[in-house]
């Protein structure tokens, strides 16, 4: 992975200095986003990698370093350009009260439309094609209050997924859900990956979903990047042990042949 | 789910938003959602207002028939209709209708920035400032009426940016500028009570009739006034209507969408603050009109999310039937609409948020 | 309240050393505070003639002074200052919402609106004006409460604070359409307006006294209930906390102390909502000793207060309802701007 200045992914960042305020959450930071690439960002609880995901989203600006999109710098684009080009799930959206489920996900058509153009037959042609990649099409006229976490966590992405970006990146799309829900919602990135030819970043908290899901994973404690790679060279017992304080053993995923972590019995033998 | 994903949209059934239309002129090169709730919404109240005011010009000591109502508008008609309707009875009205759309889409656009009812310049301490101003222009230096209106627009800018910036920290967040906003207007609230005891009682009479806001004695100086203010700066509203209800995702959100948010929160911000200075300069702070009004707005046209020409036409036609029942209630004797804003709206409110809640929803 | 609950767990040993000190220090800051306020005021009077008033009173003018005017001022100072810090600190733990203040769930304004009516309508005057004032706050108090809390979920700070807003605009609507129309009333609701602990009766401290202790002693044996209600409505109820008989208990209380201190002094913001956040930087959540020093915290807030009005400008007094709202409202927002979202 090249750390230079020179580095022809579409999305990266280089001598990043990232920072809330006076409160500085990592310095010289440098990561690349591989095209084409599912890349998960783990890491133990406040290690930076919201920051991190924030900073590559634009919604964060660095105190020093820059973010480069498509081989300029991200702040040097109009807001709407990025936002054609980098769709952006954050942790904290908030669903007006009353909002329906076909009216929050075209929302997601802004950066397309203009002062006459506010609904086009492209809009609402973009806007079906994502309820029905997302699985939302039958809750269309609902609202988005009746919504269970899973449903609304499908919406929430059908809004990204109609902005009609190549970048997708996704700050934690799991948290709160239920197990059921939260492979639904992988499924549906790993599909989107894949079958719609997204470069995918997301944010997650389970390592074994990460090495499951992910082609390309970054490892980040306090703040700097430890490890990054294809799960198979990066998940070790070692490196787990480094990063999280917690030993385990590192098993192939019986169903995907993946890494899978499995943590070391520590209870006191038993008969 | 993986069934469902792998078939490609084929012939499915198009999607607007619920309770939407799609109008597409000139061959698509002009699209937009027309919402016919809302379009019916705005009409009805723009008839209601329209026969209030027609009510207001005819009724009185002196009735002018409605009948000759719309020919005295135009100068035409017995000498006396037209005296009463041109130069009293019209521009009051007329000032009812601007300083109430122009306290609907400020308080509109407040609400929406701030994500939160509350969020209106009633709450969040312009209001407060703008009466505390106007009656310190009053028992502290005499000022005549331009004093005491650039004595309550000065109050209300300063309040607001003082609110607006203790509530910054890493950005400004809904819930804490409407703190901040209610702990400012209770210490105001207190100063101005202390300037009320230690006024003659006659001038203090006077503060606090300006203080609860009244369009008596309006007349066409203040209805241009109002009017233009409300074009200019509801012009700018307006144009940012659509950045405002994208805002009301959360500030990432709405930045990932591509919206300018920070630019967005300062023009609206500033346009709305200097709306609602002028519809206060005019007719005095009139309470309960910039929070009640897009609430009402938006739970008739159930859009989701703000709307700016509802808040306007609601505001309007509130505080132009209110007047009216100000004027008529106690005939003779005229009461400041704001007594009747705060009595009308103050119940609704109650009775919307009773209903509401019976539901159990937060 | 034979309650028991856990008390939130794990106080520090230096919290637990701490706590029953600094209560004896806030008496004895209290102390010097009602020192203070009788030796203190326009007229020098000198510390030995003010002892003299008190104990050996000679009716001249000077002991008068002190007699008729300092203590009952002082009195009314403590006594109203514990009432608005415990009303808050009980508002703030039984609705788990760090906003609830006498004055957000309209007490001032049922008050005042009461007063108004009654004095214009009813013709009511003088001392007797005490009752409609606390039947008002009370009546205001109950209805926000009760608005606010309507259905399944938790009166949370947006819900009371608008459910307050909407009852308290309907109320001041009430009250200026009556004072537009008759100058009387509007002289005498712009003195009663500012809350102060001068130019009221004593005799109205007496008739509201009985209200006070009791709604005092009420609420300081709520500390136990109150700590297993921090914890959720559910989990309370597991705990074997009689939820509705706590409300009803608590409801009485704030409508006790409201009702009394409001009568008695008049509107005076920001003590109930300033005192309880103080209180808990010493305490911690403890309801236990969170109530003991609202209480006293209040008193001093409220004394202290007086006497500073009583000095900042020379040759005339502030009034005690101003000097909190000036000095409560910076406290306030200094809050606001420390806390994060969830605690909220």
């Amino acid at each position: 992975m090249s750390t230079n200045g020179h580095d022809d992914t579409r999305l990266n960042g280089h001598g990043l200095t990232l920072a809330y305020d006076q409160r500085v959450i990592s310095r010289d930071l440098g990561v690349s986003i591989p095209d084409n690439s599912f890349t998960v960002i783990v890491g133990p609880n406040a290690c930076g990698k919201s920051t991190l995901l924030r900073a590559l989203s634009r919604t964060l600006k660095p105190a020093d370093g820059e973010v480069h999109l498509d081989g300029k710098a991200i702040g040097s684009y109009p807001a709407k350009e990025v936002a054609r080009r980098l769709g952006l799930l954050p942790q904290s959206s908030v669903a007006p009260d009353g909002i329906g489920v076909a009216d929050l996900v075209s929302r997601g058509r802004y950066p397309h439309q203009g002062f006459l153009r506010q609904w086009s037959a492209e809009d609402e042609a973009v806007v079906t094609d994502a309820m029905e990649a997302t699985g939302v099409t039958d809750l269309a006229d609902r609202s988005v209050d009746e919504l269970s976490g899973g449903q609304r966590q499908r919406v929430w992405l059908a809004m990204v997924l109609a902005q009609q970006t190549p970048l997708l990146l996704l700050d934690e799309p799991t948290t709160y859900l239920d197990i059921a829900h939260q492979m639904d919602v992988l499924d549906l990135c790993a599909d989107l990956h894949h079958n719609r030819g997204h470069t995918l970043v997301a944010v997650l908290h389970d390592l074994n979903h990460a090495a499951r899901y992910a082609t390309h994973l970054v490892v980040m404690k306090d703040g700097a990047i430890v490890a990054q790679g294809a799960p198979e060279d990066v998940v070790t017992a070692g490196l787990v042990e480094e990063v999280f304080g917690l030993p385990v053993r590192v098993v192939p995923d019986p169903e995907t042949k993946t890494p899978m972590i499995v943590p070391v019995d520590r209870r006191p033998q038993r008969a | 789910m993986s069934d469902t994903l792998s078939k490609r949209p084929g012939p499915a059934r198009s999607h607007a938003p619920h309770g939407t239309v799609p109008v597409r002129p000139l061959r698509g090169r002009l699209s937009f959602l027309a919402r016919p709730r809302t379009l019916a919404v705005v009409l009805v109240l723009v008839l209601v207002s329209a026969f209030t005011l027609a009510l207001s010009v005819s009724v009185g000591d002196y009735e002018v028939p409605l009948s000759a109502v719309p020919a005295a508008i135009f100068g035409y008609g017995e000498h006396l209709d037209v005296f009463f309707v041109q130069d009293t009875r019209l521009p009051r009205a007329l000032t009812a209708l601007g300083v109430g759309a122009a306290l609907g889409v400020a308080g509109a656009v407040f609400q929406s920035l701030s994500r939160n009812a509350l969020g209106s310049p009633d709450i969040i301490g312009f209001t407060s400032g703008a009466a505390t101003g106007a009656v310190a222009a009053i028992l502290a230096f005499g000022a005549g009426r331009l004093g005491v209106s650039l004595g309550a627009i000065a109050g209300g800018l300063i309040t607001a940016a003082v609110v607006y910036l203790l509530a910054m920290k890493n950005g400004v967040q809904g819930y804490r500028l409407v703190l901040v906003g209610i702990g400012i207007s209770a210490m105001l609230s207190s100063v101005r009570d202390y300037l009320m005891t230690r006024a003659e009682l006659t001038d203090a009479l006077g503060a606090q009739i300006w203080m609860i806001g009244s369009l008596n004695g309006r007349g066409w100086a203040e209805v241009a006034a109002v009017w233009i203010a409300f074009v200019l700066l509801g012009g700018v509203l307006f144009a940012y209507a659509r950045r405002l209800r994208f805002m009301e995702l959360g500030d990432d959100t709405a930045r990932g969408l591509g919206v300018n948010t920070r630019s967005t929160q300062i023009v609206a911000f500033a346009a709305a603050s200097a709306l609602t200075g002028a519809a206060i300069a005019v007719a005095g702070p009139i309470g309960f009109v910039a929070l009640a009004a897009p609430q009402l707005a938006r739970r008739l046209t159930r859009s989701g999310g703000t709307t700016l020409v509802g808040a306007a036409a609601m505001g309007a036609t509130l505080l132009v039937v209110a007047d009216l029942v100000a004027l008529r209630a106690l005939a003779p004797t005229q009461l400041p609409v704001g007594v009747v804003t705060a009595v009308i709206g103050g119940t609704y409110l109650i009775w919307l948020l009773y209903t509401e809640w019976r539901g159990g929803r937060a | 309240m034979a309650l028991r609950a856990p008390s939130p767990p794990g106080p520090t040993r230096a919290r637990r050393v701490a706590r029953p000190t600094g209560l004896l220090l806030a008496l004895a800051v209290l102390g010097g505070c009602v020192l203070l306020s009788i030796s203190v005021g326009s007229k020098a009077i000198a510390p030995v003639e003010v002892w003299n008033a008190l104990v050996h009173y000679d009716g001249g003018y000077d002991h008068d002074v002190v007699r008729s005017l300092r203590v009952p001022r002082t009195i009314l100072g403590v006594f109203v200052g514990a009432a608005l810090g415990l009303a808050g600190a009980l508002m703030q733990g039984l609705t788990r919402n760090p906003l609830a203040e006498p004055g957000i769930l309209g007490v001032n304004s049922g008050a005042a609106a009461a007063v108004v009516v009654s004095s214009v309508v009813l013709g009511v005057s003088g001392t007797a004006l005490v009752w409609p004032a606390f039947i008002g706050a009370a009546l205001a108090a109950v209805a926000v409460y009760a608005l606010g809390s309507r259905g399944r979920a938790a009166a949370t700070p947006v819900r009371l604070a608008l459910a307050g807003t909407a009852l308290a605009a309907v109320l001041q609507g009430l009250v200026h359409g009556v004072v537009v129309l008759n100058d009387f009333a509007f002289d005498r609701i712009r003195f009663w307006q500012v809350g102060s602990l001068v130019g009221r009766d004593i005799e109205i401290f007496w008739q509201v006294a009985p209200f006070l202790v009791a709604g005092i002693v009420l609420t300081l044996c709520m500390g136990p209930s109150l700590n297993a209600v921090a914890l959720g409505d559910d989990l309370a109820a597991s705990l074997g906390a009689r939820i509705p008989v706590v409300r009803a208990l608590a409801a009485v209380g704030i409508i006790l102390l409201c009702g009394a201190a409001t009568a008695a002094a008049g509107p005076i913001w920001f003590v109930g909502l300033v005192i309880p956040h103080i209180a808990r930087i010493i305490t911690g959540p403890d309801q236990r000793w969170l109530l003991p020093y609202s209480a006293v915290l209040g008193a001093i807030l409220l004394t202290a207060s007086d006497v500073v009005g009583r000095l900042v400008v020379p040759g005339a007094e502030l009034e005690v309802g101003i000097i909190t709202a000036i000095v409560g409202a910076p406290v306030f927002i200094a809050l606001v701007r420390s806390r994060k979202m969830a605690q909220l």
